[in-house]
C-alpha cells in the first residue's frame, strides 16, 4: 500500500499545480469553468490526501514495519493511541498533516465562497493551490520527507514514539497548532486575490473571518495544550519557557488577534486596508517561519525534529511569500487608501489601534528574543541568547497594558467618545478596579508585589466591563423586545454571538492572565534530596518522603514505560492531609552497548508530576530517583546475564528494581506551590467557550427576508 | 507496478472530475443564481450592521447624531440591495 500512498502524493502534487494554473487562467479570463475546474482541483486534492493519510494510519495501526515512518516513529508495543497520533511526531508525517488540513480548509473555503466573490476567488485557489504545492514538492522530492518510504529489511520491532511525547495533551497539540498555522493560509489567499484584482474592500474578510477566528482557536488551544504538557509532564515545573518553538508558535498567535481586532474597523469604517493586509501577511508569513523552525534545526529547541534538509527550502518559500506580498501591496496602495480618517484619540478605533500596536511589539519584541542567538552570532561571531528574565522584562508591561485595552475596547464609542459616554462606560469598572486594587493591597500578600497588584486590577475592570455589557445589552433588548430577563439574554447572546463571544474571550484572557499573574509572582519552589522519612517545607506545605515505589510494566499514565521508580509523599497543610504519588519511567535504550539489564535504566527517562490542582493554589512535585546506588547491581547483571534467556533477564530486572523499593537510596525532589495556576486552564476553557461562541452560525445569517421586514426597512428609512 | 497502476488509476479519476466543469455551458440561469446569492448575502451583511448599530447606540457606544447617520446610511445600502433583488424577480 505504500506505493499506493506514494501515487497519491504524486498525483496530489500535480492535482494542486494544475490548481495554480487553472486559478490564474480563470482569474485573467474570468471564466467561470475555468474557476470551477481550479475549485474541483482542490476538492480532488482532499480527497487525495484523505486518501495517503488512511494509507497512512492503518500501517501504523498494524505495524507495518515495512514502511520507514513506522519502523522510526512505534512500535509494536507502542498503545494504540500513541500508534495513531505518532503519525505527526516525524517530519514528513507533520508535513503531511499540514496539506492534508491546508486541502480541507480550501475545500471548505472555496465551496462556501463557490457563487460569491468572483473575480477574487480564482486567485484565491491558486495561492491556495501554490502553498499546497510546496509542501507535496517536499514531501515527493526530499527523501527525507516521504511518508511513504519504505525499508527493504524491516526491522523485528520499531523505535517506538519519543517518551517525551507519550501524552494526551502532546498528541492533541500539533494538530491543533498546524489547524491555527494553516487556517491563516485561507484569510491570507483571499487578500492576495483581493490586492490582485484590486478588490480591497471588506468582502474578502466576511468571506476569510470565519475562518481566521477558527485557525486563531486552534492556535490558542495548541499553545494552551503545550503549556499544559510542560508544566504536567517535562518535570521542571513551568508552562512557559520562551523556547523558540514555542515562541514561533505564539507570534502568528498574537498577529492573528490583532488582524482580527482590526478587520472591524475595516468593515466598519473602510481604514486600516493596508495594515490588515499586512497583519494577515504576517500572520501567515509567521505560520510558516513556525514550521520551519521545527524543521531546520536552526536553532536549539526540545520540540525540534533537529538537524534537516529542508530548512533551505522552507526559508526561500517564505522568502518568496514575504516579497511578492511587500511588492503586491507596494503596487495596490491606491486602492488600499482608507475611506475614513480617525476622528478622535478617544474612540474605539484608537483604541483597536493601540491594542494592535501592542499585540505587534509583543510579537516584535518575541521575535528579536527568539532570533537573538542567530543575529548575534551574524554581528559578534559569538552566539548568545536571551532568556526568560529577558523576555518577561519586556513582555509583562506589555502584557498589562493589553489586559487594560481588553477592558477599554468593547465599551468605548466609534468615532467620538463624549465625556457622558466615557463616564457611563468606565464608572462601575473603575470602581471595581480601584475596589480590587484596595482590598488585594490591604487584606492579602498581593501587596508585596506592585506589579501584580496592578494586573489583579486590570482583570477585576476587564471583567466587569464585560459584565456590565451584558447587562446593558439585555436592557436595551428588553426595550426594544419587551422581553423578559433570561428571554432577554438568550436572544441578545444568539443574535449578537460574535459579539458576546467576544466578550466572553476578554473574560477568558483576563482570567489566564490572573493564573500567569498568581503563579509568577507568588510561586514558591524548593528542591531537596531526601532520605525516607525525612521532610521539607514549602509555603505552608510540610511534604514528608513516605517510602520508594518501584515497578514494573505499571506505568499508570499508560504509556509502555517498562520500569517506573517513583516516591509517596506524605503532605501536611494545616492539619490537612493528603498523599502524592510522583514517579519516574524508564524507557530501554536501542544501544547494544547499554548492556542486557543497563539498557533498561540508560534510554530515556519522563518525570511523571504527581499535582494537588486548587483554585487558589497547586501543589506540585516531581522525583529524581538517584540510580547511582544500583550502578553495581546493573553492571554486574549485565556482565554475568549477558547472554541470559528473556525470562531470567526479566527477574533479574525485577530483582535490581525490588532493590530500589527495600534499600532506598536518597532522592532528589522539586516541590513547588504555584498560586493561582489553575486560573490558566480555566481562563484557556472560557476563551475557547467564546470562540466557539463566537463561531456558531448566527441565527439572522440563515433567516430570509420577509416582506413585512422589507416594508419596515423602507418605512423606517422614510421617517429618518 | 503497484505504484504505475494507482497512478494511473488516480490521476484518471482526477482528471475526470477536475475537466468536466469545462465542457459546460454558461447558462443565464447560472449567472442570475450567483448574483442573487451574491445579494442575498450582501442583504444578510448590511442587516447584521443595521442591527448591531441600533445595539451599539442603546448601549451607549454611538451618539445619538452618529446612530442617526450611520443608520441612515446603512438603510440606505439596504433598500438598495433590495432594488437590485427586486429586479432579479
Amino acid at each position: 500500500m505504500a506505493a499506493v500512498g506514494s501515487a497519491a502524493l504524486f498525483v496530489a502534487l500535480v492535482t494542486a499545480l494544475y490548481a495554480v494554473g487553472a486559478g490564474v487562467r480563470a482569474g485573467v479570463t474570468r471564466s467561470r469553468h475555468t474557476a470551477a475546474s481550479a475549485r474541483r482541483a482542490i476538492y480532488c486534492l482532499a480527497a487525495l490526501m484523505v486518501l495517503a493519510l488512511v494509507i497512512l494510519e492503518a500501517a501504523y495501526l498494524r505495524t507495518d514495519l515495512s514502511f520507514a515512518l513506522v519502523a522510526q516513529n512505534s512500535s509494536i508495543q507502542t498503545p494504540t493511541f500513541y500508534k495513531v497520533t505518532a503519525m505527526w511526531s516525524s517530519q514528513a508525517g507533520s508535513l503531511m498533516l499540514w496539506v492534508l488540513l491546508l486541502s480541507l480548509f480550501s475545500s471548505a473555503v472555496l465551496y462556501s465562497t463557490r457563487a460569491s466573490l468572483r473575480e477574487v476567488t480564482p486567485y484565491a485557489t491558486a495561492v491556495l493551490g501554490a502553498v499546497a504545492a510546496f509542501f507535496l514538492s517536499l514531501m515527493v522530492l526530499s527523501p527525507e520527507a516521504q511518508p511513504f518510504a519504505t525499508l527493504a529489511n524491516p526491522p523485528i520491532d520499531g523505535q517506538g514514539l519519543n517518551p517525551l511525547l507519550r501524552h494526551p495533551a502532546m498528541m492533541f497539540h500539533p494538530p491543533m497548532l498546524y489547524t491555527g498555522y494553516v487556517g491563516f493560509t485561507i484569510p491570507f489567499a483571499f487578500a492576495i486575490g483581493a490586492l490582485i484584482t484590486r478588490r480591497t474592500g471588506a468582502e474578502w474578510i466576511r468571506a476569510t473571518r470565519r475562518f481566521a477566528l477558527i485557525a486563531w482557536t486552534f492556535l490558542g488551544f495548541g499553545i494552551l495544550l503545550g503549556a499544559l504538557w510542560s508544566y504536567s509532564e517535562l518535570g521542571w515545573g513551568g508552562y512557559w519557557a520562551w523556547d523558540p518553538v514555542e515562541n514561533a508558535s505564539l507570534m502568528p498567535w498574537l498577529t492573528g488577534t490583532a488582524f482580527l481586532h482590526s478587520i472591524m474597523i475595516q468593515e466598519r469604517r473602510g481604514m486600516l486596508k493596508v495594515w490588515n493586509v499586512a497583519l494577515i501577511v504576517a500572520t501567515f508569513v509567521l505560520a510558516l517561519l513556525g514550521t520551519f523552525l521545527v524543521r531546520s534545526g536552526i536553532l536549539n529547541s526540545i520540540h525540534a525534529f533537529g538537524e534537516s534538509t529542508l530548512g533551505a527550502p522552507f526559508l526561500g518559500f517564505i522568502a518568496f511569500v514575504l516579497i511578492g506580498s511587500v511588492a503586491l501591496v507596494l503596487s495596490r496602495r491606491e486602492s488600499l487608501r482608507s475611506e475614513a480618517a480617525l476622528d478622535s484619540l478617544a474612540s474605539r478605533e484608537a483604541v483597536f489601534l493601540l491594542n494592535n500596536l501592542v499585540l505587534v511589539s509583543l510579537c516584535v519584541v518575541i521575535f528579536y528574543g527568539t532570533f537573538f542567538p542567530l543575529i548575534s552570532s551574524a554581528l559578534t561571531g559569538a552566539e548568545a541568547s536571551v532568556g526568560p528574565p529577558w523576555f518577561n522584562a519586556f513582555v509583562a508591561p506589555l502584557a498589562i497594558v493589553l489586559v487594560l485595552l481588553a477592558g477599554i475596547g468593547p465599551v468605548i464609542a466609534w468615532r467620538r467618545a463624549t465625556p457622558a459616554n466615557l463616564r457611563r462606560s468606565f464608572r462601575i469598572p473603575a470602581v471595581a478596579m480601584v475596589v480590587t486594587f484596595g482590598v488585594l493591597a490591604t487584606l492579602t500578600p498581593a501587596a508585596s508585589s506592585p506589579t501584580s497588584l496592578i494586573v489583579f486590577s486590570f482583570i477585576a475592570f476587564t471583567i466587569v466591563v464585560a459584565l456590565q455589557e451584558v447587562w446593558r445589552g439585555v436592557g436595551a433588548r428588553r426595550v426594544m423586545a419587551d422581553e423578559s430577563w433570561p428571554v432577554a439574554l438568550s436572544g441578545l447572546i444568539s443574535r449578537n454571538r460574535h459579539r458576546y463571544g467576544g466578550y466572553v474571550v476578554h473574560v477568558g484572557i483576563a482570567t489566564l492572565m490572573l493564573g500567569v499573574a498568581g503563579s509568577s509572582a507568588f510561586v514558591g519552589q524548593r528542591d531537596a534530596r531526601l532520605s525516607p522519612g525525612e521532610s521539607i517545607s514549602v509555603d505552608g506545605y510540610t511534604v514528608t518522603y513516605r517510602e520508594p515505589t518501584a515497578e514494573l510494566l505499571a506505568d499508570r499514565s499508560g504509556t509502555g514505560a517498562p520500569v517506573t521508580l517513583g516516591a509517596v509523599l506524605d503532605v501536611n497543610r494545616a492539619g490537612r492531609t493528603f498523599t502524592l504519588r510522583p514517579s519516574r519511567n524508564y524507557y530501554p535504550s536501542g544501544d547494544p552497548a547499554a548492556g542486557a539489564i543497563g539498557r533498561f535504566f540508560d534510554g530515556e527517562a519522563t518525570s511523571e508530576v504527581d499535582l494537588r490542582w486548587g483554585l487558589a493554589r497547586d501543589l506540585w512535585t516531581a522525583v529524581q530517583p538517584d540510580l547511582q546506588a544500583l550502578r553495581p547491581s546493573i553492571d554486574e547483571a549485565d556482565r554475568r546475564f549477558v547472554d541470559a534467556s528473556a525470562p531470567i533477564q526479566a527477574a533479574i530486572l525485577r530483582e535490581i528494581v525490588e532493590s530500589y523499593r527495600s534499600e532506598p537510596p536518597p532522592a532528589t525532589f522539586r516541590v513547588i506551590v504555584s498560586p493561582l495556576a489553575a486560573w490558566i486552564w480555566l481562563g484557556g476553557a472560557i476563551v475557547m467557550a467564546g470562540a466557539l461562541l463566537a463561531l456558531w452560525p448566527a441565527a439572522g445569517a440563515r433567516r430570509r427576508l420577509s416582506s413585512v421586514e422589507a416594508a419596515r426597512l423602507g418605512r423606517e428609512l422614510s421617517r429618518a | 507496478m503497484e505504484y504505475a497502476i494507482a497512478l494511473v488509476v488516480l490521476a484518471t479519476v482526477v482528471l475526470v472530475i477536475v475537466v468536466r466543469p469545462l465542457h459546460g455551458s454558461a447558462g443565464e440561469a447560472d449567472r442570475t443564481a450567483e448574483l442573487r446569492a451574491e445579494l442575498e448575502a450582501a442583504k444578510e451583511v448590511k442587516y447584521r450592521e443595521i442591527r448591531d448599530a441600533e445595539l451599539d447606540f442603546r448601549t451607549g457606544k454611538l451618539s445619538q447624531e452618529d446612530f442617526r447617520r450611520t443608520d441612515r446610511e446603512l438603510r440606505t445600502q439596504a433598500i438598495e440591495i433590495l432594488r437590485r433583488l427586486d429586479e432579479l424577480d
